[in-house]
């Protein structure tokens, strides 16, 4: 390998456009990055920003119907965008290398995984003889902690957990030595734990080997806690780089500072802020700064051209022609945080048991929701959170125990359940894209409820109309069909539906999961607001620690089916007394605690 | 291990005597129960109510018909399939020729479309919209809308007839000689029976690989360095045939019932012609072990086909306890 190894330079992207094949219209543009050897840069931004576009040009790889329009990208001498394939091939798995965000999917199912890892290898004429291979592949399990024996190597990809999953993954990806590696969300859907151990595993790898590692996510905690450098993306721009203290200390982009504000974090009592609108896509997006049009310092100069990047100091630069002045302006304002009351209980769980055909997976319990309140329910997933919340909503049969509402014993499921209970508890679910109808109009999914009630069309319409206002939304929306809506806008919807029967009790799983940062803040301030103004109870049911604090005042922390600490959220999150929540703190990346 | 697997193959094989042994009893209340008197079929209307009743005394159908049915299982689990009426020959001698004719003719058929539909389906995938694809897509769509007996008199019109005299318009084959002494009077039936498959396997092994070729594994592939070809055969196949296998064998079964068809308009002398002829003149015990035959060709090609898309998915495979 390495007939001349290059300075420092692991990885640069030069003036990167990629564009829409049919169209012309830019995904990406102006992108220019450079990554030395041995670092990691964590590029942020939200769903649809074009970070993964320019993650695979790094392995010269677009989408169908996308294609790269110009810049250069050197993977250390290497130029990977102008190669025939037959050598785009042999730099793929070899000098770059990708990680891909969903193990699951990406390990081929009919294949075991000894065989995956042995063909990177073939691929590339690794290792002169099959001897060799196998030990390197040896070597690799070893690295990323996992058995390399045969009968370990025999194993097809679904007999291994998530996080085993991602360390093959990672184990495939370093196994030729690259030097430059992609990863694209490794840590999205698995458990804060098992994402601690791979975090730490990555990061010893690039140190070690002296790999230049794009690390592209939307959690702005893990870039805190494993990166370099960062980069923010926009509407398909970067819109700030620097190192990691900068860019988190003194973000000097409008965007940035509003990212750094609408992310939860388990360190601190930050209440967070979102912002409403959304980025435009492909062909729709605007003359000059993409952001312009949710900005508060925006002017008339914003709009005539895409800003230069400005030098902040140090190595912070922000495409901003107010950057210098982004610090003096705060990012809209926290609600003021009103004393606590504790209000009555509206549900009740007296030693709930669950489980599904025979096997009990929630064991003995015990949980109260107050009026006006919010309870978090929080766990690993398997933990057995989302079959209490289902069992209170009615959605699941088999359960002992007891619900109480105000005081009544709840029937099983919700159809044995009087119309009045059945009403007073509203599920709203986890994904907005399968929860509503796509062949109604959201006003008539809104409305189902009452007209199964019998309401009169009038009152049916002014009470759509009077819950979509609720939920920030103009009245025309009732008229849309889901698929018009950005998710946030969706879970809005969501939200609406649960409202329109006037509920004591919203039961929320996981509602803010499927979205990015900035809409999460605004949908847990809605809710937080709904709580308050209709003296809502709410169960609030999530795997994301660090939003428990801005969101409820009582925690419950759910593992292997049952409850190990229950209390107010400061305390818990705060100064967990069980070992299994301070590890769960522990594990949990942390702006706030990275800077310190 | 092995040993789950033979398991689960002889479970799905006793699951599928259980349905031929339901189907028999289906194949002779409908036959034998219905009041139809083979006896005045071959004797004729004229016949004296005394030569009726010998005749029938004969066939034991004066016999309850709880006794018939077991008589007549128990003969074929013995290998005794009874007298043909029509022929007088016993059934066996009768049919047996026959019945190896037509399975000659269905393994050629399947032998030939499983590898063709397979490579049709993987190429159009693999030229997703382009000529190939598109191409391929028109014409396998206007022939899977042909029914066969069009297939084979356009076929006979162009290689027999009118435009070309290659190959004959019917097989000329003796019953009970071997079927492949008559090569070129086999092409037309083969060729007909290709056509009825191939175009619409080759149209679900496309669908099931343009899914394939679109997941996360395969984009993968491709990024670890994989080339084209092990990414195709290695990668995508033995995701895609499983869905495919389903497809295969039933439509494999379906020839079972095509080739009579078929082998009409070829004057082929197979189980086809037989059926036909024993339908006409009441042959009962030939009918009922024709339906039979029939009946263990679904039976065992779905029999088949699941036990191979359990062998190719690992998911089902390691889950056989």
């Amino acid at each position: 390998m390495g007939v001349k190894v290059s300075s420092a330079s692991g990885l640069r992207i030069i003036d990167l456009r990629l564009n829409v094949a049919a169209t012309g219209n830019d995904i990406v543009d102006g992108i220019n990055l450079t990554i030395e050897k041995g670092r990691v840069l964590g590029l942020v931004g939200e769903s649809g920003s074009g970070k993964t576009t320019v993650g695979l040009a790094v392995l010269s790889h677009a989408r169908r119907g996308v294609e790269v329009a110009h810049g250069q990208i050197f993977c250390g001498d290497t130029e990977v965008l102008c190669l025939d394939s037959e050598a785009r091939r042999k730099i793929r798995g070899g000098i770059v290398s990708y990680v891909p965000q969903d193990p699951a999917s990406s390990l081929n199912p009919a294949l075991r995984i000894g065989l995956q890892l042995t063909e990177v290898l073939e691929a590339h004429d690794f290792g002169g003889s099959t001897e060799a291979r196998k030990a390197r592949i040896k070597e690799m399990m070893a690295e990323v902690l996992l058995p390399g024996d045969d009968e370990y190597l025999e194993r097809y990809p679904h007999q291994l957990s998530g996080g085993q999953q991602q360390r093959v993954g990672l184990a495939m990806a370093f196994a030729c030595r690259p030097s430059v590696i992609v990863l694209d969300e490794p840590t999205t859907g698995l458990d804060v734990s098992t994402q601690e151990h791979v975090l730490k595993t990555i990061r010893k790898l690039t140190r070690d080997h002296g790999v230049a590692a794009l690390y592209i996510t939307h959690d702005l905690a893990v870039i805190a806690d494993l990166a370099d450098d960062v980069a923010v993306m926009y509407s398909g721009r970067v819109v700030e780089q620097g190192e990691v203290a900068e860019i988190f200390k003194n973000p000097a982009h409008p965007y940035t500072r509003h990212l750094v504000a609408a992310a939860p974090d388990i360190a601190s009592k930050k209440s967070i802020i979102g912002l409403a609108g959304r980025a435009q896509s492909p062909g729709k997006r605007p003359v000059g700064c993409a952001f312009a049009a949710r900005c508060e310092l925006v002017e008339d100069a914003c709009r005539v051209e895409f800003p230069k990047m400005v030098a902040i100091g140090g190595r912070q630069t922000a495409a901003c022609i107010k950057a210098t002045q982004v610090a003096s302006v705060s990012v809209g304002s926290a609600k003021p945080v009103s004393a606590r009351k504790v209000g009555e209980p509206v549900v009740e769980l007296v030693s709930v048991s669950a489980g599904y055909s025979g096997n009990t997976v929630v064991h003995d319990v015990s949980l109260t929701i107050r009026k006006g309140e919010c309870l978090a329910l929080v766990g690993e997933s398997g933990s057995g959170k989302t079959t209490v919340s289902r069992a209170i909503g009615g959605l699941h049969r088999e359960w002992t125990g007891l619900i109480r509402l105000n005081g009544r014993e709840l029937k099983t499921m919700a159809r044995q359940r009087a119309v009045a209970d059945r009403l007073a508890i509203q599920y709203v679910f986890q994904n907005p894209y399968g929860s509503l109808n796509p062949r109604r109009t959201v006003g008539d999914s809104i409305v189902r409820p009452l007209v199964i009630d019998g309401k009169s069309k009038d009152d049916a319409r002014r009470a759509v109309l009077d819950v979509l206002d609720k939920v920030s939304l103009p009245g025309s929306y009732a008229n849309k069909y889901p698929d018009q809506l950005s998710g946030g806008e969706r879970q809005r919807i969501a939200i609406a539906r649960a409202l329109v029967s006037e509920p004591e009790v919203l039961v929320c799983d996981e509602v803010t999961s499927a979205l990015d940062v900035l809409v999460q803040a605004a949908i847990v301030d809605l809710l937080g607001d709904l709580r308050r103004q209709l003296g809502l109870a709410m169960l609030f049911v999530t795997h994301n620690l660090p939003l428990v604090r801005s969101i409820a005042d009582e925690v419950a922390v759910m593992s292997e089916g049952r409850i190990v600490e229950v209390g107010l959220s400061e305390s818990v999150i705060g100064n967990p007394q069980q070992q299994y929540t301070q590890s769960l703190i522990s594990a949990t990346p942390s702006i706030e605690r990275s800077m310190r | 291990m092995k040993a789950s697997i033979l398991r689960f193959v002889l479970k799905r094989i006793a699951l599928g005597l259980l349905t031929l042994f339901i189907v028999s009893l289906l194949i002779f209340a409908v036959t034998q129960a219905l009041p139809s008197d083979p006896a005045e079929a071959i004797l004729g209307r004229e016949a004296t109510p005394e030569a009726l009743e010998a005749l029938r005394a004969d066939f034991g159908l004066d016999k309850p018909i709880v006794v018939q049915y077991t008589n007549w299982l128990s003969g074929v689990l013995t290998g005794d399939l009874g007298t043909s009426y029509a022929t007088s020959t016993p059934v066996g001698e009768y049919i047996g020729p026959r019945v190896g004719a037509s399975f000659f003719l269905l393994l050629i058929a399947a032998v030939g479309s499983i590898p063709l539909s397979i490579v049709i389906g993987a190429n159009a995938a693999l030229h997703r919209d382009r000529k190939f694809d598109t191409t391929s897509s028109l014409v396998s769509l206007i022939l899977a809308a042909m029914p066969e007996f069009v297939v084979g008199t356009i076929l006979t019109i162009i290689f027999s007839t009118t435009i070309w005299q290659l190959l004959p318009a019917v097989t000329y084959l003796e019953v009970g000689a071997p079927p492949w002494s008559d090569i070129q009077g086999l092409t037309l039936p083969v060729l007909t029976l290709l056509i009825a498959v191939t175009p619409y396997v080759a149209r679900v092994m496309r669908a099931a690989m343009v899914e394939v070729l679109e997941s996360d594994y395969i984009e993968m592939a491709r990024l670890k360095g994989m080339d084209e070809r092990t990414v195709l055969w290695r990668h995508a196949m033995p995701n895609a045939v499983g869905p495919a296998f389903q497809v295969i064998a039933l439509n494999l079964a379906y020839l079972a019932g095509g080739v009579i068809i078929v082998e009409r308009l070829f004057n082929f002398p197979g189980i086809g012609s037989a059926l036909a002829d024993a339908v006409r003149s009441r042959d009962l015990p030939v009918i009922q072990f024709l339906a039979l035959i029939i009946a263990a060709v679904y039976v065992l090609t779905n029999l088949l086909a699941d036990i191979g898309t359990v062998l190719v998915t690992p998911r089902l495979r390691t889950r056989l306890k």
